[in-house]
C-alpha cells in the first residue's frame, strides 16, 4: 500500500515518528486547506490516544482514519491483543467505523469520508489483516471504481 | 534569562503575516501582545502537539509562514515531531522553543533532564539551522534576520519559570476556544467558511 501511495502523485505522504502525530499533523493540513486521511496499525491508535481525544473529537475534525486491523480475521481466535481491543477502543471513544476485509468491502471507503464530512467527526476504516491475502485484493483500483 | 514578555514582544515584532501556534505558558503572553488573533491558535487540549499542527499547517500553506512557540517539557513529550518536522523540511516552519527546565502548567515539576540543549537536538535532526538565546538583546537584535532565512528554524529561548500554583481550569468554555480558533484560522487562509459545529464543544 505505501508504495502504491508512493507512486501517486495526487498524494502527499508525511513519514511521522510517532501516531500521535498523524492526527495534528493532519489537523494542520486540514485548517490549511488541504484534505488529509490518516493511516497507522491499531496497536498505533492506542498510541494517538489524546490526540484523537483533542485534536480530532475535540475540535470536530473530519478525518477518516485507515486502521491497520493487526491480528484480526474472520474465523476470530486471535491471540493479538491489539485486534480484540479495537472495535471496544472505537465504541468507547464514540468513533465510527467500518471494517473492509476484501476488495467487495471497498464500498464503505466512500461511506466513510461522507460520514465524516456530514458529522464533522473522525470515522476509521479497518483494514483487516486478511485483505492482503485474499485473491482479489491483487488489483486494489477495482473495488473503489465498482 | 529571557522573560516570556520580552521574548513574545520580540517574536511578534517581527511576525509580519505569519500564523503562530501556541502552547502552554506561551499562549498566556502571546494573547497580550498578539495583533492577528484570526492567525493565532493555542494548543490547549491537546498534549505536547504543537509542533505537530504548526508541521501540518505549514505542509498546508508553503508561501505563509508559521510561527510555533512550544515549550521544553512539551517538545520532550513530543520528541519525535524534531524527526518528522526535518525530513518534511518545511521552508516556512520556525519552531521557536521557551525552555524553563520545569512543567509550569502542573507545578513546578522539574523536567526529567533540565540540561538538554533543544538546538542540539533539532540540528542533529536535520533542521536547516538552529539558535540559542539566553538574553534578550542578542534575541532582539538577531530574530528579524533569522525569520527572513529558510526553514525548519529552531529557535531555543532560555526564560525563567513561572511554576502556576493554580494548575489548568478546563471548562467549556476554555475548551471550546481552540475548535474556534481553529476555524477561524481556516476561513483566514481558505477564504471559505466550511467547517460547521462538531465535536463536545462546539
Amino acid at each position: 500500500m505505501y508504495e502504491a501511495l508512493m507512486a501517486e502523485p495526487s498524494i502527499t505522504i508525511v513519514p511521522v515518528s510517532r501516531e500521535g502525530e498523524a492526527i495534528p499533523v493532519a489537523a494542520g493540513l486540514f485548517v490549511a486547506g488541504q484534505n488529509p486521511v490518516i493511516s497507522i496499525q491499531n496497536a498505533g491508535l492506542y498510541e494517538a490516544g489524546d490526540a484523537l481525544r483533542g485534536l480530532a473529537l475535540g475540535i470536530g475534525l473530519p478525518l477518516v482514519m485507515f486502521i491497520g486491523y493487526r491480528g484480526h480475521n474472520r474465523k476470530g481466535d486471535t491471540p493479538d491483543s491489539a485486534a480484540t481491543f479495537l472495535e471496544p477502543f472505537l465504541h468507547m471513544w464514540r468513533v465510527d467505523y467500518f471494517v473492509v476485509e476484501s476488495n467487495h468491502d471497498l464500498d464503505r471507503v466512500p461511506v466513510a469520508f461522507e460520514r465524516a464530512a456530514k458529522t464533522n467527526q473522525p470515522v476509521a476504516v479497518a483494514i483487516g489483516t486478511e485483505y492482503a491475502k485474499t485473491e482479489d485484493s491483487g488489483d486494489q483500483s477495482k473495488g473503489i471504481k465498482e | 534569562m529571557i522573560t516570556y514578555a520580552d521574548a513574545c514582544r520580540i517574536i511578534n515584532d517581527s511576525r509580519g503575516d505569519a500564523v503562530a501556534v501556541t502552547t502552554m505558558t506561551q499562549t498566556k503572553y502571546w494573547n497580550q501582545v498578539s495583533q492577528e488573533p484570526d492567525l493565532d491558535i493555542g494548543i490547549a487540549n491537546a498534549m505536547s502537539k504543537a509542533s505537530s499542527v504548526a508541521l501540518g499547517l505549514a505542509l498546508g500553506k508553503p508561501d505563509r509562514s508559521v510561527l510555533c512557540l512550544d515549550s521544553d517539557g512539551s517538545l520532550l513529550m513530543n520528541f519525535g515531531s524534531l524527526a518528522t518536522i526535518a525530513g518534511m523540511a518545511p521552508k516556512n516552519l520556525y519552531h521557536i522553543v521557551f525552555n524553563n527546565g520545569i512543567y509550569a502548567i502542573t507545578g513546578g515539576q522539574p523536567v526529567p533532564a533540565p540540561g538538554v540543549q533543544y538546538a542540539k537536538a533539532a540540528e542533529a535532526c536535520g533542521y536547516a539551522s538552529t539558535y540559542r538565546f539566553d538574553d534578550t538583546e542578542s534575541l532582539d537584535s538577531t530574530l528579524p534576520r533569522i525569520l527572513a532565512s529558510h526553514g525548519p528554524v529552531l529557535i531555543e529561548i532560555i526564560v525563567k519559570g513561572e511554576p502556576q500554583s493554580e494548575g489548568v481550569d478546563q471548562t467549556w468554555e476554555s475548551n471550546a476556544k481552540m475548535p474556534l480558533q481553529l476555524r477561524a484560522l481556516r476561513k483566514r487562509l481558505t477564504g471559505t467558511d466550511d467547517w460547521f459545529s462538531g465535536g463536545p464543544y462546539i
